[in-house]
């Protein structure tokens, strides 16, 4: 599904991410945790295609195709999607303008016909209904006025409309209270398929309780230090990043 | 001392020759002060950027030639202009209807008007010297403005709307002013609008005509509100883009009115939009919005006088401008609290988006307080759009043209969220729509 090779990523002359690799298979789910500064949001932008980001080397390949050869929109056609750690607020853009607008651009640029009107509504209702989503929030501005967690439910509830082939969730539990971490986890893990994989960005063990993975791996100083199961994580929670952090500037 | 005079421009000078000329031919003058318009106007001239109100529009310089009076069209040329006529057509009104600043009475509903509304055609008003010319006078500062003076002086047609004491008309009244032609020609149209006693009007303007003539239109809005009374006004400027448009609204408000106006300018390659406004009541409550959007070589100057004389009058005015190109905008606001205008709330805002690095905007705003006891505030802000919002649009599938069309339309929208009028509002989203798809 997804392969980055020796990736190399610098900001402003400050190299954040140095050869990182990494291989996230078919219907995957895969756990990133590290300390802070190791590089972990910088891997989900570029994976997404922010343009502050300069790669000096490597590549990252979904399904073959060389991402970093696209635009952000062209990534998210081709079935990359992040729900984003801090989700932006768009005043005077409404939630189902916005909503219908992505979808239809996505399937424009895959060559599908646009979603009618009913269609999209349904598909709307559903995927908020399981998500506890107000209906009311859906009448307001994007994410303006929204709680944190709201913010994020929506972030899953875009992701679920979107149906996209590779989710990265970057730091998705942060901000979120114990009932709002399940609602999430539980719309992320009715996601979980055959053909989607997913990357987990996280500081904390406690989201993968809810949101099991295959995989985890340690990242520091901008490399993939170590690999393991789940029971990695387990093992991260009770000693600390100490032994990943020498060498750290913060 | 030797008397310094500057030299008139051929603008001006022509501007005079066509002002005698045509003195025959003018209806009954006195009652509008026609000649002493002209003569004021004539001691000052075309304003330059030397007259603190101009200083970014530059009129002596931008009007190079007086163009003609038009004469007023053919049946059929009326017709066939006011068919291809676009501005708030989808919506249901009474309409008036102007081609080349004159009435065309075969093509407005002077009988078919809603209960409580009158109009007469201004020439009829001026030949019988109606009384309620002298009531609707405008507010003092317009009468000292040049635009204002030679609206005045020229003042080719127009209409008297009066609206009967506590009538609420279901439909709006659309001016529509429709240009046409292959030459330059210039228009001066007035329209005297006296809202009585708690009565409640929505009228819509909208200006459009062809691209590639430098016709100059000046139109006036004289409105008065009566006590209690209820104004709400939106209008689209689509101009074609060789012309040099100007306007001006005056207003005068009593106890207790409410102003509510906007106006989305996309046309001519330069305008001028005046608003001047008399808050004479207690009371009162006026939302002032526009939003201009403007492409190459354009400059479109908004410029706004709120003169508050009595208490507890509530002002929110809200002026957004995106331009794309070199395109030049201008907003100009001034505040005036008297001493009398106590516990006065006013908030006046400009807000500028550039698409490109070419553009300018320019932003004076002005308080004049002599009150003590306000709350009266400005504020003004210039950008490009932001990064971080774009990426999060695009990371969603939208192309960065789309995902860039979507932050204007909410920038824009802003502006436009006070429009009561639904059809009006949706009309003036479609303008702004309609500006982003030719950007494309």
């Amino acid at each position: 599904m997804l392969e980055i090779k020796n990736l190399v990523v610098q900001i402003e002359d400050n190299r954040i991410l140095n050869g990182l690799n990494l291989t996230v298979k078919d219907g995957e789910v895969a756990a990133i945790m590290g300390p802070n500064g190791s590089g972990k949001s910088t891997l989900s932008y570029v994976i997404a295609g922010k343009e502050d980001y300069e790669v000096l080397e490597g590549e990252i390949l979904l399904d073959g195709q060389n991402l970093l050869e696209m635009a952000p929109d062209e990534r998210a056609a081709a079935g990359v999607f992040l729900a984003f750690q801090y989700p932006l607020e768009i005043p005077g853009v409404g939630t189902m303008t916005f909503l219908k607008a992505c979808l239809n651009a996505q399937r424009k640029a895959r060559g599908e016909a646009e979603l009618s009107t009913p269609d999209f509504i349904r598909a709307v209702n559903g995927a908020a209904d399981k998500l506890e989503i107000n209906k009311e929030m859906l009448k307001r501005a994007l994410n303006v006025g929204f709680s944190g967690g709201e913010k994020k439910r929506m972030e899953i509830l875009q992701m679920a409309l979107l149906q996209p082939k590779f989710c990265v969730l970057d730091e998705t539990d942060s901000g979120l209270d114990i009932d709002a971490l399940r609602i999430v986890s539980e719309g992320v893990n009715a996601l979980r398929a055959e053909g989607r994989s997913f990357l987990v960005i996280t500081h904390y063990q406690r989201l993968l309780n809810h949101i099991v993975p295959d995989v985890v791996h340690v990242m520091s100083k901008g490399q993939i230090v170590k690999s393991g199961g789940k029971e990695l994580a387990l093992e991260l929670e009770a000693s600390g990043y100490a032994e990943y952090r020498t060498g750290e500037a913060a | 001392m030797a008397d310094v005079k500057n030299l008139r421009t051929g603008a001006e000078t022509g501007l005079s020759a066509l002002f005698e000329a045509g003195r025959k031919s003018f209806a009954t003058e006195e009652a509008i002060g026609r000649e002493e318009a002209f003569r004021f106007f004539e001691a000052t001239g075309l304003p330059s950027r030397r007259v603190e109100a101009f200083k970014y529009t530059d009129l002596r310089a931008a009007i190079t030639d007086a163009a003609p009076p038009a004469e007023a069209p053919s049946a059929e040329a009326a017709r066939k202009a006011v068919a291809a006529a676009k501005g708030f057509a989808a919506i249901e009104a009474a309409r008036l209807t102007f081609v080349n600043g004159h009435l065309i009475r075969a093509l407005s509903d002077l009988s078919g008007l809603p209960e409580g509304v009158t109009v007469t055609p201004i020439n009829d008003a001026m030949g019988k010297g109606d009384a309620r010319l002298k009531r609707l006078a405008p507010v003092e500062q317009a009468r000292e403005n040049a635009i204002y003076q030679l609206n005045t002086a020229f003042l080719a047609d127009g209409a008297l709307i009066t609206v009967a004491p506590g009538a609420k008309p279901d439909l709006p009244l659309h001016l529509r002013f429709v240009a046409t032609g292959t030459e330059a020609f210039s228009t001066a149209t007035r329209v005297l609008v006296d809202l009585g006693e708690g009565a409640e009007v929505t009228i819509l303007e909208s200006h459009e005509g062809p691209d590639g003539i430098a016709y100059q239109p000046n139109d006036a809005l004289d409105v008065r509100i009566g006590k209690g009374g209820v104004f709400r006004h939106a209008r689209t400027n689509r101009e074609g883009n060789a012309a040099v448009a100007l306007s001006t609204i005056s207003v005068r408000l009593d106890d207790d009115a409410q102003l509510e106006t906007v106006a989305v300018v996309t046309g001519a390659v330069l305008s001028r939009h005046q608003i001047f406004l008399n808050i004479a009541g207690e009371g009162t409550n006026v939302v002032v919005n526009g939003a201009a959007m403007l492409r190459d070589g354009q400059l479109a100057d908004s410029t706004l006088l709120a003169d508050h004389a009595a208490v507890g009058g509530v002002g929110r005015e809200q002026f957004k401008t995106v331009i794309d190109g070199n395109a030049t905008g201008v907003f100009q606001g001034k505040i005036i609290v008297r001493q009398a205008a106590q516990q006065t709330d006013g908030k006046m805002k400009s807000d500028c988006l550039l698409l490109t690095d070419e553009g300018q905007m320019m932003n004076k705003p002005e308080l004049e307080i002599f009150a003590d006891d306000v709350a009266c505030g400005h504020g003004a802000t210039c950008g490009a759009p932001d990064e971080d919002l774009l990426f999060y649009l695009m990371a969603r599938g939208l192309p960065r043209p789309l995902a860039q069309s979507l932050l204007v339309q909410a920038f824009l929208g802003e502006a436009i969220e006070s429009v009561s009028h639904e059809g009006a509002r949706a009309a003036l989203i479609g303008e702004i729509e309609a500006w982003l798809a030719a950007r494309g």
